[in-house]
């Protein structure tokens, strides 16, 4: 059904004990839609994000992807639905180069992982998708370096070739530009940005860079203290006296 | 100042063809080596059945190693599934019939069964506690062996039964009193097993196993089934260590609990680590290191581990990637 939403949330609940970290939050992502998600420190926004690529399952509530209920599938169903995510600390395959970290996503998604070998075929059509993926995500001449070694930047693009090459419908990026400077932030700006307008991916962005979200984002909801604050375009958003009390009054 | 990147299209990437380079030349290396052993072993004061014991113990080191270095996962109750083969072989010689290939079916089978079933009961587990139940599963098969006299032998063994010859049609190959030619077959057994290993690593089912020890959430968030992944790998390993331990029951015409004991285990982990993980065939160096170390220094003095440990201390302290991962090191720098 491609006239469902692509994401789903309805009164997620997750609470550790007696915390209670996220509070009834719900969000409805569009389909091609770039959703940001913002609040200070301790908002929940982690959390959130953990529920809805299956990290763990809420506490309360359901979500629905792509039409279909997710609430407790377990990761590799939703990446196979086409969900894919990074990290906030980046999470790549360290020692090896970023072509072969390219290559075991590719592999895995073409379901190959349980395979012994591939014909020629198989091979050279694998090759020709890392090829693609390498210069979609304009790291191509690092192809050979080992991911470990390379600037911070670089192994967040390579995260997220990673995740394009399992061909998700939504991409989940969790705050692609932290503990990065100015250039490298630029960098993978422009790329979510080309994802998004050119490649139409539906993206949903945990962010604490404020320029990079009401630059890039379609919608932007606002947690604060694990619970709802508020949820419209960057103009609603940065006219809402709740958001600017609780959040850009201190940051600004 | 325009810096135009010229990019081979399509074209192997040069790092790609280095690498299978000196993945070839190893290769030649590893085997010239192996394949010649028999002929210039007692010049340098060897003797042909000590090759074959590093052969053997080599063996199972890299059969633990593709569980411990290229899955990430630490076993040290592999000596588990290394006594069971031993036993599988040894019980069918004693028992059934004098079938050398029977034999080592037979320890295939009996290690294989028990790696499937208990890697599929432990696969969940991570890091320590997944090395605490390996030692608990390794325990329990140790003690039916101590225990179960009448079949096992016991703390004395089971004797009284030897490897039989092979006949192969067209000839019969005495493995019983030509070392030499028993060195050859097991050289044969070793090369089959080291080259499924090998392939298998090699694979798209082999680079996972790479994506679970490097990091097991990138893993799991590409939509590998981990749990899945480890078992299998488990399973092939314990499969290998398995006609490892066969062997070792053909070369010593013996089966006793030590080939079940948690000695034996630390004893694989230690060779993995001196000759080093993360290498292919750095397990196999490591047993070599170990088995001679053993063999000169035991002729010496009784207090012979003291000096294995040492150097096992020397080597952990100094090169920590291990005897042949640092030299790899060094060649690639």
């Amino acid at each position: 059904m491609s006239d469902s939403p692509m994401l789903e949330v309805s009164n997620v609940t997750k609470t550790f004990g007696s915390l209670v970290a996220v509070r009834e939050v719900s969000l409805t992502v569009a389909r091609g839609e770039l959703r940001a998600i913002i609040g200070p420190n301790g908002a929940g926004k982690t959390t959130f994000f953990n529920l809805i690529s299956g990290f763990f399952p809420p506490t309360k509530g359901r979500i629905i992807f792509d039409g279909q209920d997710v609430t407790n599938g377990p990761v590799p169903g939703r990446v196979k639905r086409g969900m894919a995510r990074t990290f906030q600390i980046t999470e790549v395959f360290p020692e090896l180069p970023v072509r072969e970290n390219v290559r075991i996503a590719v592999e895995v998604a073409a379901g190959y992982a349980l395979r012994p070998r591939l014909s020629a075929t198989e091979r050279a059509g694998v090759n020709r998708a890392i090829d693609e993926l390498l210069q979609r995500t304009r790291i191509t001449e690092k192809a050979d370096r080992l991911v470990g070694e390379l600037a911070h930047g670089d192994q967040r693009i390579a995260e997220i070739a990673m995740a394009l090459a399992l061909k998700p419908r939504l991409l989940l990026l969790d705050e692609p530009t932290a503990g990065m400077g100015e250039q490298e932030t630029f960098e993978i700006a422009g790329l979510i940005r080309r994802l998004h307008r050119e490649e139409n991916y539906s993206i949903v962005l945990v962010e604490h860079d404020m320029r990079l979200v009401f630059h890039l984002a379609d919608r932007i909801t606002v947690l604060a203290e694990g619970a709802l604050l508020a949820d419209g375009t960057p103009a609603d958003i940065a006219a809402n006296p709740d958001v600017q009390a609780a959040y850009l009054g201190h940051a600004a | 100042m325009s810096a135009t990147v010229i990019q081979a299209p399509g074209g192997d990437a040069p790092g790609g063809q280095l690498q299978a380079r000196q993945r070839i030349l190893t290769l030649v290396m590893v085997w010239a080596i192996l394949l010649s052993a028999p002929l210039w072993l007692p010049l340098v004061g060897g003797y042909t059945s000590l090759g074959t014991r590093i052969l053997v113990l080599g063996l199972a080191a890299m059969a633990l190693n593709f569980l411990v270095g290229f899955t990430g996962m630490v076993s040290f109750g592999h000596a588990a599934y290394f006594g069971l083969g031993v036993y599988g072989c040894g019980l069918i010689l004693r028992y059934v019939t004098a079938s050398t290939p029977l034999g080592l079916l037979a320890g295939l089978v009996l290690g294989g069964v028990a790696g499937t079933v208990i890697g599929a009961l432990i696969a969940r587990r991570r890091g320590i506690y997944f090395a605490m139940v390996t030692i608990a599963f390794q325990e329990i098969f140790y003690f039916i062996a101590y225990k179960w006299n009448g079949l096992t032998g016991g703390f004395d063994g089971l004797r009284g039964f030897t490897r039989a010859n092979l006949h192969l049609g067209f000839a019969t190959l005495d493995i019983i009193k030509n070392d030499v030619v028993f060195y050859y077959f097991v050289l044969f057994i070793f090369a089959l097993v080291v080259a499924v290993m090998g392939l298998i690593l090699l694979s798209p089912f082999g680079r996972t196993l790479l994506a679970i020890r490097e990091n097991e959430r990138r893993a799991r968030f590409l939509g590998i089934n981990i749990e899945r992944h480890i078992w299998l790998a488990f399973t092939l390993s314990s499969i290998f260590i398995a006609i490892a331990g066969g062997l070792y029951a053909l070369l010593n015409n013996f089966a006793d609990p030590s080939s079940l004991y948690t000695d034996l285990s630390g004893e694989l982990v230690i060779m993995c680590v001196l000759g080093g993980i993360r290498v292919f065939w750095g397990p196999l160096l490591g047993a070599a290191v170990y088995v001679v170390l053993q063999d000169y220094i035991s002729s010496h003095t009784v207090n012979w581990l003291f000096f294995v440990g040492g150097v096992f201390v020397i080597v952990v302290l100094f090169f920590p990637r291990g005897l042949l991962g640092m030299l790899r090191r060094r060649r690639d720098a």
